[in-house]
This record gives structure tokens, sequence and C-alpha cells, in this order.
């Protein structure tokens, strides 16, 4: 295609925008709040997984051995643990390790609770092998299977139910999921509206343009280029937006509420938007693309 | 240049404008085609531009045969043909200069080609100075003659103009007959739907006439038939 043709056909695109300018800032409208709200799922959904993540990588379950039985047995249900393809990680604590432990985590001061039992290790009898799972739903299946392992006295897991945590988010995600796919079609039919009175408008110009041998192409041109422009702004707006509110709500958040900070790391902003940003503009004008090829389609046909 | 074999044109109400019609028209020929109102001259000119299908029969042009074009090649025997409407169909919205330019960038012409043609085509009409006007400025004597700039532009192979000279005083009509003269000695097949006897009478010309969608008369160096 020559440069001037690029132009002409850029310049009849801004100008379809132009003359038509209530019902294209109602598209763009509807794919701005379309993709605002999909930025705001895409936030919550990215920063719940790393959330997850997070948590299942802390979670740990114990297990306890029977009162004073042999070394032997200890090993072997270590390597009976070890061979399960979902266990992630697995470490022997010693009772002495236990104890330390039991001391940092209880004791306002624990170097002086050591001191006043002295040599008498009262956990003397719960060494354990601490379970982390590469899945945590499979958390009730390992517990019975450990429980089940011959010199095991208990089993603790954790108390985290993921179940209830994961139902409930992708209960949210799919009815937000829903709500985007219906936002975008809002889009694509508002599109195709825009380009469809366009079209109208420029029948006559339109219809001369073909008598003296403009291409197909040449043609839907201009009205293609129209859905583009909707699209690329109707996602530009919205991922700024987004970009700047990010950094503030993380920001009070942490600020406001430092229980959650505790057990939950915010995904960076960066890290959140280098995917987020290709996925909205994608969308944008993957809406606006679509739009205006089905309606040019339909409407200009030779 | 030009072939009808057998062609019937009726518009879906049931108006059969053109019947059973063989015309074979060379390439460099100069042609005028008249009939009194209704006898299907624009019929004619919309099937040659293809913005009509016939009912029956077959349409050549340029080589390509209509019947079997792809669709593609559409737009690129349209480039070859230069079109005069009847009614003008001028573009309201843009000068005049935009709108013989528009010819020009419909089939992608580099902008310094255009920028040179434009005036060159306008200055031909007699229309230089009037560049920047908008049609609805225009007398419909200069809008005449804008479309005719704007079929001229392209340098097509072929010039289809229906009543070029319809709304032209005597003295303009017969600078537009020349104009297509001179195109027409250098080459390039014209047809013209003409109601202008004393031009017809005068130019000595291949004429057909069009009786209610039939050829009543095909001369080689013929004059206008008034049967009513
Ligand atoms: N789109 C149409 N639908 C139905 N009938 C039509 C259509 N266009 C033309 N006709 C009819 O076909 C016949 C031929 O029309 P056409 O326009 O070809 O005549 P013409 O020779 O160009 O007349 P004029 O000299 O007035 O321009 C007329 O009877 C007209 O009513
Ligand atoms: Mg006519």
């Amino acid at each position: 295609m020559k440069i001037s043709t690029f132009f002409y056909i850029l310049k009849q695109g801004f100008s379809n925008i132009r003359r038509n300018i209530l019902f294209s800032l109602a598209s763009i409208g509807t794919i701005i709040s379309c993709l605002f709200l999909f930025g705001i799922v895409y936030a919550v959904i990215v920063n719940f997984q790393s959330g997850m993540k997070d948590l299942e990588n802390n979670i740990t379950i114990s297990v306890f051995f029977e009162k004073d039985i042999p070394q032997e047995t200890v090993t072997l249900i270590g390597e009976q643990i070890r061979v399960l393809d979902y266990v992630n990680t697995m470490d022997y604590i010693s009772p002495e390790q236990a104890w330390e432990n039991f001391c940092e985590n209880k004791y306002d001061d624990p170097e002086a609770a050591k001191a006043a039992f002295g040599d008498d290790n009262p956990l003397k009898d719960s060494a354990s092998y601490e379970v982390t799972l590469k899945d945590i739903s499979r958390q009730p299946e390992f517990v019975a299977f450990a429980s089940g392992l011959e010199g095991v006295r208990k089993v603790r897991s954790s108390e985290v139910t993921a179940d209830g945590i994961a139902t409930l988010s992708s209960l949210v995600g799919y009815a937000s999921i829903g709500i985007v796919i219906i936002l975008m079609l809002v889009s694509i039919f508002l599109i195709s509206n825009t380009i469809t009175i366009g079209i109208t408008v420029r029948k006559e110009e339109i219809s001369i343009m073909k008598l003296i041998g403009a291409t197909n192409f040449f043609v839907r041109a201009p009205f293609i280029i129209e859905g583009i422009i909707i699209g690329t702004v109707g996602s530009v707006i919205p991922l700024v937006l987004l970009y700047e509110m990010y950094d503030r709500i993380m920001n009070y958040v942490i600020g406001r509420f430092t229980v959650i900070t505790s057990v939950f790391a915010f995904v960076s902003q960066e890290d959140l938007f280098r995917t987020m940003i290709p996925a909205g503009l994608i969308l944008g004008i993957g809406v606006g693309l679509f739009g205006s090829l089905v309606t040019t389609r339909k409407h200009l046909k030779v | 240049m030009i072939e009808l074999e057998n062609v019937t044109m009726t518009y879906p109400g049931g108006m059969t404008a053109l019947k059973d019609v063989n015309i074979n028209i060379e390439k460099g020929e100069f042609v005028f085609i008249v009939g009194s109102s209704g006898s299907g001259k624009t019929t004619l000119i919309k099937l040659l531009l293809k913005e009509l299908d016939p009912t029956k029969g077959d349409i050549r042009v340029a080589g390509y045969n209509y019947r079997t074009i792809k669709k593609r090649n559409v737009p690129k025997v349209r480039r070859r043909i230069g079109v005069v409407f009847q009614n003008f169909r001028l573009l309201k919205d843009r000068t005049i200069y935009e709108n013989v330019a528009f010819a020009q960038r419909v089939v992608q012409t580099p902008a310094r080609y255009i920028r040179r043609r434009v005036p060159a085509m306008l200055t031909l009409v007699g229309l230089a100075d009037k560049y920047k006007s908008y049609p609805k400025e225009l007398s419909g004597g200069e809008q005449q003659r804008v479309a005719m700039a704007r079929a001229l532009v392209n340098n097509p192979d072929i010039i289809l103009a229906d009543e070029p000279t319809g709304n032209l005083d005597p003295k303009n009509s017969l600078d537009i007959m020349n104009l297509l003269d001179d195109i027409n000695k250098r080459g390039t097949t014209v047809v013209v739907v003409t109601h202008n006897k004393d031009i017809v009478n005068e130019m000595k010309k291949r004429v057909i006439t069009l009786k209610k969608g039939v050829v009543i008369s095909d001369e080689k160096e013929g004059g206008y038939i008034d049967e009513d």
C-alpha cells in the first residue's frame, strides 16, 4: 500500500469518528467500562492467585511419631512420604528443634524459658516431619495416607480450608467474567451500530467509489480504522486509570490493614501491568476490529 | 473493446429496459447513443459499468466477460473506464478539487501526482478558478464539467458519458464534445449518450439509436433519428 493511500484511509477513519461523534463516544465509553471492570477483575485474580501460592508454600503439615519408635521406622516413614508426587518439601524436626521453635513462638523471653527447663526437654517425644504440598487441595488425601502409616501417632494439618476460599473466588471470578463478556458484546453491538450509521451516511460516496474502481479493501479500510481507533482509545484510558489507581489502593490497604499484609503480599504494579496492558489492548482493539470487520462485511458487499 | 450479445435487462419491477441488444464497439471508436427518454440509454451505461447485471446475454468489456469475471477483477475493469453520470454524482461535502482528486485517491495514485494532475484537469474543463468551491455553489453546467474532469483524470481506456452536455449552452456543449473528440483521437474509446441533435448531426460519428430498449439503427456516420 502506498504511503499516501495509508494516510488518506487514516484521515477518513478519523473523519468517520468526527462526523458521528456521539455514537463513537458511546462506543468508546462502553469499551472503557468493560475494560475497567476487566482490569479490576484481572488485578484481583492475579493477586489472589499469588496469595494462594504464598499460602500453599507456607502451610505445613506435621507428622508425629509414636513414642520410642526406632530410628529405622522414622526413616521408613520419611521415605514413604517423600515418594508421593504431590509432596513439595519434607523436613525432619528433631525434639530439640521443636522445643526451640516452641519457645520462640510462645514465650516473651525464649531464653529464660529454655533456661527454666534446663536439659529437660518437655517435647522430647515431639519429633516430626514437616511436610509442604505442591497442591494444597490434596491435604485431606495426604492426612489420610500419613495417618495410616505404621508408627505415626498423629498428623496435624493446617486449619486453612483451601476449598472454601477457592470456591468463593471462582464464583466471584465467573461472575466477573460473565459481566465482562456481556459488556464486550454490548461494545461490539455499539461499534457495529456506529459503523453502520457511518456507512449509511456515506452510501453515495461508497457507491461512487466502487463504480470508479475502488477495491473492497479501500472501501472497508476507513471503517476498520474507525473500529481500531475506538478500540484503542477505549482500552488505553482504563489501563492508564487502573495503572494510576493500583499503587494508591495498594498503599492504602497496606497502610490501613496491616493484618492482611502480614499474610499476603501484593503483586507489584510492574508485574501486574506487564501482562495486563497487552491483555487489555488485545481485548479493546480486538473488540473494535471484530465489530468493524463484521459490520463492513455485512454492509459493503460488492 | 465493448461487446453486448443478446443482452436483455428486466428490472425487478418487471420493466424491460433493454431487449436483445447486440452492440460491438472497437477500441478507439467514438459512438453516440441516442433515443428518447426511457429508451434504455442509462441502463446500457450501468450494464457496461457492471452497476447492474443483465437478465440475459453476455457483456464483455476490456477483455473481461462480466458473467464470469472474478470479484477482485471488477475494480480492475472499472479503473479502465471513466464515467460521467447522468446526475453527475459529485460529493456534496467535498470541494471541486477534492471531487476530482477523489477519483485518483480511490485508485491509489501517489499524492504528488494528484497535486499536478487535478489542476491540469480543472483547467482543461475551464474551472481552474473554482477549485475551492463546493458543488452546490456551481451551476448545473459547471457541475457537469467537474464530473467530466473526474472521468478523465485517471486517463481511462474507455469513456462512458451519460448526457455530458445536458445542462450546457450550445457553446459549452460544443467545447465538451470537442474535448471528447480530442481524447478519442488519442486512442480512447468514447461512448456518449446525448439528446443534442445538432451536435450529433454535425460530428458525423457512429450513432446507435435505441427505442423502447431495442436497437433500431446503428450507422457508421449516422445522424440523429427523430422518430417522434
Ligand atoms: N432502477 C429501476 N427500476 C425499475 N425500472 C427502472 C429503473 N431504472 C430505469 N427503469 C426503467 O427502465 C427504462 C429505461 O430507463 P433508462 O434510465 O435507461 O432510460 P434513459 O434512456 O436513460 O432515459 P433518459 O433519456 O430520460 O435518461 C425506463 O422505463 C425506466 O422507467
Ligand atoms: Mg438516462
